[in-house]
């Protein structure tokens, strides 16, 4: 039912019945249930952020040595003396709390001998011209299969649709195989042209919606005007895209910015190395110490919670477009 | 104007750069993963291979697997089953716990609960993490040393003293004492891979849901009330069967994406034999063993394997006449 100011909340608008209770004790008991898978959501990252900013006494926990006073009663005499003694004391380890001392060497750690800078921006020039291809491909197959008139459209996109369903794995093996033959392994091709093809199909299923919303008139208007199908596509269709572009470009980030298996597969050397594949190697460097592994998991993940942060609806929209217009 | 927008030239100008990417790099590969697949084929830089006809096949699901260079076995078991098997338990854990889950969530949040908005961003955050962070992250809350938060909060509260020795003598087989490797054992990695799976997915396929009930015309929900369906009843009578095409999508999504699953496996744990997915395997067998022809084999079951599941699911969620409009 629709809110309604104008009926109270304790009627049912229904029956007309007066509910006995305003407040209700199953409502409370639901937002109980959901604040716990809250924490449950939260709680991991939370700890993540913490053990990131702790020194490894602190998170597991040390022995040490501490001086202690202790009174010496004298069997004889009865008299009691101070004597200094050295004792052993275990210290647990602070799991859950915040960072005692706040250990920022952590980051700058993961930075410089982790080479997070490094990967971080690797990513970023992987991801971009990723997207930016993704797009401009998607958008011409689409104006070519929505709005040119030609006998083969629907099967063309039908046979576009097919990328929808393949495991990337499935091409694993050619493609490194071509890319080997090309001398293309270890460079930012090696990723973006990969990743634009597998972006592709789910491009063209974003922006086919987005096209179809555009009347058809503004071609026609354009075409009296003297644009040819050149001119109509960069004039009329691609400015009214911008829509398009959000939803495409954040379904395509979030695809390239985590991929693993392609990443480490066809590119070995950290000079082109990306952030997944980044963390992934630091855990073979430091396997004792936490701290560098927190700190380089949260430098990892922090852009996309803050971009999260502002973007939420607009990226919730772009993951529903993605699969209900499939 | 239907002349020039019939121009052949032109079309197929729009269509090239789509048209390349998406042959060269997806249809392509897929013919010669085929390819491969029967054929002996044990060096990247060799041209030469042989036709194998089904060996790769067989030897997949066979007792033995063996490394191309040293000629030394490393699985000495029916792997490749084992996978299977392995990826066919966490598509049904997916299915018939996450998506009961997400639908739950999805029910209550669209009926206008204080904080819905609030809720439904928090829950769909993990998707947004990498899975390589997710893996690591769990890979850090699982560990059996000092540090892991898990079996730390089990010892804080006085659990582990009767759990560990309990899943010792019930649920696993080897002679080891459990205490706390949750993805040590092969009987407790699968489901402490499913965990991190459960946590990071509710919230996508709870989103899909979500805006699949808001889709409900509200002149249908009123009618219901009006009839005197109680919540129960709306949710089971109008609202699930209206939102069956994106609960398809989402068994679809559930059922694929752990056939193809191995961000999760390969971060989180060290050895992925505990909980080996046919996706793990096939790295090992590309990339430690040489084994192209094999490895594809498996690219090749997986694909077909995809678009069966599809196939079936979309089948199942037929409409059977019993249109709800």
């Amino acid at each position: 039912m629709k809110k309604n100011g104008l009926v109270p909340k304790q009627v049912d608008i229904v029956t007309g019945e007066k509910k006995r209770f305003a407040f209700k004790p199953k409502a409370l008991l639901v937002h109980l249930l959901l604040l716990a898978l809250v924490f449950i959501n939260i709680f991991p990252l939370y700890w993540m952020v913490t053990f990131s900013l702790k020194n490894n006494d602190e998170i597991l926990g040390y022995s040490t040595k501490v001086k202690v006073m202790e009174e010496v009663v004298d069997a004889e005499t009865g008299e009691v003396t101070m004597v200094e003694k050295e004792k052993r004391v275990q210290v647990l380890p602070n799991h859950v709390g915040l960072p005692k001392h706040w250990e920022w060497s952590n980051y700058t750690e993961a930075m410089k001998t982790g080479n997070m800078g490094q990967y971080f921006l690797n990513s970023l020039v992987v991801t971009v011209l990723a997207i930016t291809i993704t797009m401009i491909a998607s958008f011409m197959a689409t104006y070519a299969m929505t709005r040119l008139v030609w006998k083969g459209r629907k099967t063309m996109n039908k046979f576009f649709m097919l990328g929808l369903t393949i495991p990337i794995h499935a091409a694993i093996v050619p493609v490194y195989v071509m890319l080997s033959r090309l001398g293309l392994l270890n460079t930012y091709s090696a990723l973006i042209f990969p990743y634009a093809a597998f972006a592709l199909a789910m491009g063209i299923l974003i922006s086919s919606g987005f096209m179809g919303e555009i009347p058809y008139d503004l071609d026609e208007a354009a075409f009296l005007d003297g644009c040819g199908v050149w001119g109509i596509f960069v004039r009329v269709i691609a400015p009214l895209m911008m829509p398009a572009i959000a939803t495409v470009g954040i379904y395509t980030f979030l695809q390239c910015w985590n991929e693993l298996l392609f990443a480490t597969v066809f590119v070995s050397s950290g000079k082109y190395r990306t952030l997944p594949v980044g963390v992934q190697q630091l855990f073979g460097q430091y396997t004792t110490r936490w701290g560098p592994i927190g700190a380089a998991l949260t430098i990892a993940t922090l852009p996309t919670l803050i971009a999260y942060v502002f973007l939420s609806k607009r990226i919730q929209d772009s993951f529903i477009a993605g699969a209900v217009k499939g | 104007m239907k002349r020039t927008l019939s121009y052949k030239l032109n079309i197929f100008l729009f269509l090239l750069p789509a048209l390349i990417l998406f042959v060269g790099i997806l249809i392509a590969p897929i013919v010669m993963s085929a390819y491969y697949s029967f054929h002996d084929f044990n060096s990247i830089a060799s041209k030469s291979m042989s036709f194998v006809w089904l060996d790769n096949y067989k030897e997949l699901f066979s007792r033995t697997l063996v490394n191309a260079e040293t000629g030394k076995t490393f699985v000495n078991d029916k792997f490749m089953g084992d996978a299977l098997v392995n990826s066919l338990i966490l598509a049904a854990l997916s299915v018939f716990i996450q998506l009961p889950i997400a639908l739950a969530l999805a029910l209550k949040l669209s009926k206008h609960i204080t904080g819905e908005r609030f809720y439904l961003s928090i829950f769909f955050m993990p998707v947004l993490i990498s899975t390589v962070i997710i893996g690591r992250l769990w890979m850090n809350i699982y560990d059996p040393g000092k540090a892991g938060i898990l079996n730390a909060g089990l010892k804080a509260l006085g659990i582990d003293q009767w759990l560990f020795p309990w899943i010792t003598k019930h649920i696993t087989s080897s002679k080891l004492q459990f205490t706390g490797q949750w993805t040590g054992f092969k009987e407790t990695a699968l489901i402490a891979a499913f965990i991190p799976i459960l946590w990071q997915y509710v919230g996508y396929h709870m989103l899909l849901m979500y805006a699949g009930i808001r889709g409900v015309p509200a002149e249908l929900l009123e009618a219901a009330k009006l009839d005197g369906c109680r919540d129960g009843q709306v949710n089971r009578y109008i609202i699930i069967p209206y939102i069956k095409p994106i609960l398809k999508v989402s068994v679809i999504f559930a059922v694929t994406g752990s056939l193809k699953s191995f961000d999760l496996i390969y971060t989180l744990m060290k050895d992925t034999t505990k909980a080996e997915l046919p996706s793990t395997l096939m790295y090992k067998l590309l990339f430690l063993h040489n084994r192209y022809g094999l490895g594809s084999a498996i690219a090749v079951i997986l694909i077909v394997l995809c678009f069966i599941f599809a196939l079936l699911i979309s089948l199942a969620f037929r409409d059977r006449g019993e249109k709800v409009s």
